[in-house]
């Protein structure tokens, strides 16, 4: 019996989630349509696939994505780091002084 | 007490070193053209010299560690994205990360306005702060002093 739920369990789920893929996903290379603001009938992700060598330079999306349009966000990512970094040095070299 | 691992171990590490930093390097400087860019060629370069510590032993490690010029360049690879960031709201278009660079011809290597140093000083600063995360470790733990 404790093998037995885990194991109808499992396959349930695995059912559920196979059924929910194959009737409800969009097929393979179609990704929703979003609407938004003046992107009518264009979703953001083609707007930037094609503007985005034009008005960034460079030939790489995902660069011109995260530090051009996403900028911002990415130099907030940069000071998460810098701090972790900080965080891990006091922990383990917190004896550097003593030495 | 054989501290870190054996012969064969540390002659390809050694080898295999400056071909890791070298790729690195190209990855971060591509960041704008390839896939890749400062982060992932940051930790790539943080970890030829997280190899060879690994091979050899933190103390017997042929590159000689500062920890302190590290922490340096760990602040310079951030500050460059804030000055970057602060000239292009000042000098620029007048927004935060605007361009002040030109566009240049796409696909070029010094194409892409500020992307270049953006990608630089976050590499620089990515593999400083994994250098470090790794030397404090390392060194705190004592992996190689058994």
């Amino acid at each position: 019996m404790r093998r037995v739920v885990p194991f109808v369990a499992v396959l349930v789920v695995g059912a559920i989630l196979i059924f929910t893929v194959i009737n409800y996903l969009p097929p393979f290379g179609s990704f929703p349509q979003r609407k938004l603001g003046a992107f009518e009938n264009q979703s953001i992700g083609q707007r930037i696939l094609e503007n985005g060598p034009r008005e960034t330079g460079a030939t790489d999306v995902v660069t011109s994505v995260v530090w051009d349009y996403r900028g911002y966000d990415t130099m907030g990512e940069c000071t998460i780091l810098f701090t972790a970094v900080c965080g891990v040095l006091m922990l383990f070299l917190a004896t550097r002084g003593q030495e | 007490m054989m501290a870190g691992m054996t012969t064969i171990v540390r002659t390809i590490s050694r080898l295999l070193f400056p071909f890791m930093v070298l790729f690195g390097v190209c990855v971060v400087l591509h960041g704008h053209l390839t896939p890749g860019g400062g982060f992932q060629g940051g930790v790539i370069i943080a970890a030829s010299f997280v190899m060879l510590w690994l091979a050899y032993s933190l103390e017997q490690s042929p590159i000689e560690f500062k920890l302190f010029r590290t922490e340096v360049l760990e602040a310079i690879g951030g500050l460059t994205l804030a000055t970057v960031g602060l000239i292009g709201l000042v000098m620029g278009v007048g927004k935060f990360f605007g361009h002040v660079l030109p566009l240049g011809i796409l696909g070029n290597l010094l194409s892409g306005g500020d992307l270049p140093l953006l990608n630089i000083g976050v590499g620089v600063e990515v593999a400083a702060s994994i250098v470090l995360v790794f030397y404090a470790m390392l060194r705190k733990t004592g992996w190689d002093e058994k």
